[in-house]
């Protein structure tokens, strides 16, 4: 019978046990995920976790050893020219022609598609009107937020379904991180799927589904609040300003899980039998002074930080 | 006792001032950050303290070595790592440390007597042989860093140490840090996390070419009513008028 469409959401990638390895090292040790039509999809993890490698797949310029990935039912390694043609990408390095100016990169960009800017100029509008003033400016020569911008332009011109944009925010500082991100969901309410890679953990939130991936594999898939909630430790705060010692102190201490430094405080992820007087008592009789302890809610960077500590 | 001190530091390329009249003073084992927004002029700055790049106009000295006569006393007495470059990916572990201590001049026996101490303290000794290309990116910065500090300079640069490593290993990577300055190294870091310029003493904020703020991250958040520093750094970096 058929299945309603209201309420299930279609598929827009659909990716299948992938593995790829080089050599001894291996890349990825087979991935599963399916991303839904305009939504916004994170790949979280660090540099060398399989991120890459996964986008290569997707964007049909690598071959996975197993596994399958198609896109809205194409399949990416025996159709590949037609995923070509459905696909933005945007790859972690610089691709763009560094000797083109601003205005030929996107005209090259448009004419390799079969289109022409004015065309599906409304999708790039908002952002290219933000580099319009440099266009006959030469690429390489562009500071590194504007190289971001026009390489998103370019990845859009000819109105892909899909796009794949690899670490696009790694070295950007957090304000134009922000505007890049308002950028994304810009697109996504034109209907397109983005899968969107970082290894900053506070851009999870700003997904609407996310994958975390720590060596080659997806340590969880969820919304940023589901993976939130699946965190099954207690967490506290633990705020007394930067006393030597101090973390080794608490790391020593026999209900604690882990102990790291979050900003000005640290967050301690307790075991079962944890009392918080009793902890209190072991620091004060360390010697530490104004400890100031309070239960919290954890972040998708104290998730990622429990399931790999015990690498 | 300051190991840097700058006054009115200006760089400019033709007509754009890229760093524009800058000074500031850093105390000896203090941890200082140095931030902004992409475009802002740390580079240019770094450059400059580090003896590579000349001001067109201002003074100073780093390491008590004046930046425009001796740059080259400068080079000796830092250390540096950024995430972009740090070690050579084709030599072994062993011999990064040879390398570049050889490069600071230190003779074949301090060499050897500290390589075997810092693999011990870094529990890196079976990884002595192993070609750099294949450790972790997180090592690969922990290797660096202890590089960078090998020849025990007073000071070390860090330009964007920790991007892309991993949550636990960015914060070993801070833990190493401190232990540093509490040593008495001084430390000048850049970083776009915005958790890490809490672990700073003082904090440098660079808005288009000039340091619009300077306090300990406390009083910086106190005078932008922030709850944290990347509150700080949106509020500070807003007011930006160059497009990068």
């Amino acid at each position: 019978m058929g299945k309603s469409v209201l309420t299930s959401p279609a598929i827009m990638i659909d990716v299948r046990d992938l593995h790829k390895s080089y050599g001894h090292t291996v890349a990825l040790a087979g991935v599963s995920c399916s991303v839904n039509d305009a939504e916004i999809f994170g790949i979280i993890g660090p540099d060398g976790a399989g991120k890459t490698s996964l986008f290569r797949i997707l964007a049909s310029l690598l071959l996975p050893e197993s596994g399958s990935a198609l896109m809205n039912g194409v399949d990416v390694v025996k159709d590949y020219e037609k995923i070509r043609r459905m696909i933005g990408y945007m790859p972690g390095k610089f691709s763009l022609y560094q000797d083109l100016t601003v205005e030929e990169n996107l005209y090259l960009f448009a004419t390799v598609f079969n289109t022409t800017i004015e065309e599906n100029y409304h999708l790039v509008k908002d952002i290219y009107q933000q580099i319009e003033p440099f266009k006959t400016r030469r690429a390489g020569r562009l500071s590194g937020g504007m190289k971001q911008k026009l390489a998103l332009c370019c990845a859009l011109i000819h109105k892909p379904e899909v796009l794949l944009l690899d670490e696009p925010t790694t070295g950007v500082d957090p304000v134009s991180r922000k505007e890049f991100w308002d950028m994304l969901r810009q697109l996504k309410k034109q209907g397109i799927s983005i899968l969107v890679s970082t290894a900053y953990m506070d851009e999870a939130s700003l997904c609407d589904r996310i994958a975390l991936i720590q060596k080659g594999r997806f340590l969880g898939i969820d919304t940023p609040q589901g993976i939130i909630s699946s965190y099954r430790r207690s967490l506290w705060s633990l705020h007394a300003g930067n006393v030597r010692g101090l973390l080794k102190s608490i790391r020593s201490y026999p209900h604690v899980r882990s102990c790291f430094a979050f900003g000005e405080s640290h967050h301690v992820a307790v075991e079962e039998g944890f009392s918080e007087r009793d902890f209190q008592q072991y620091l004060s009789s360390k010697g530490y002074g104004q400890i100031h302890l309070e239960p919290i809610s954890p972040t998708v960077e104290d998730f990622f930080l429990d399931m790999t500590i015990d690498n | 006792m300051n190991v840097i001190e700058v006054s009115e530091l200006t760089k400019k390329f033709g007509s754009f001032t890229a760093v524009d009249h800058i000074s500031f003073d850093v105390k000896e084992g203090e941890i200082f950050g140095f931030l902004g927004a992409n475009g802002a002029g740390k580079t240019t700055a770094i450059q400059m303290l580090c003896g590579i790049s000349n001001p067109t106009s201002g003074k100073g000295t780093v390491a008590g070595y004046d930046i425009f006569k001796e740059n080259e006393q400068i080079k000796h007495n830092i250390g540096y790592m950024s995430q972009k470059f740090s070690l050579y990916e084709d030599l072994k572990v062993w011999e990064n440390i040879r390398l570049f201590a050889g490069i600071y001049g230190m003779n074949d026996k301090e060499i050897k007597e500290n390589t075997r101490r810092l693999l011990k303290q870094l529990d890196f000794e079976s990884e002595r042989d192993t070609m750099v290309a294949s450790l972790p990116l997180g090592w690969k910065q922990k290797l660096a860093f202890s590089i960078a500090i090998f020849h025990t300079p007073k000071i070390v640069f860090l330009d964007e140490p920790t991007g892309g490593v991993d949550p636990a290993a960015r914060r070993q990577f801070w833990e190493m840090i401190l232990d540093a300055a509490y040593k008495g190294i001084t430390v000048f870091v850049t970083t776009h996390y915005m958790d890490e310029a809490e672990y700073c003493d003082r904090v440098s904020i660079m808005v288009d070419g000039r340091i619009d703020a300077l306090d300990t991250p406390h009083n910086l958040k106190q005078q932008s009513q922030a709850q944290n520093m990347d509150e700080v750094f949106r509020k500070l970096a807003r007011k930006a008028k160059r497009i990068n």
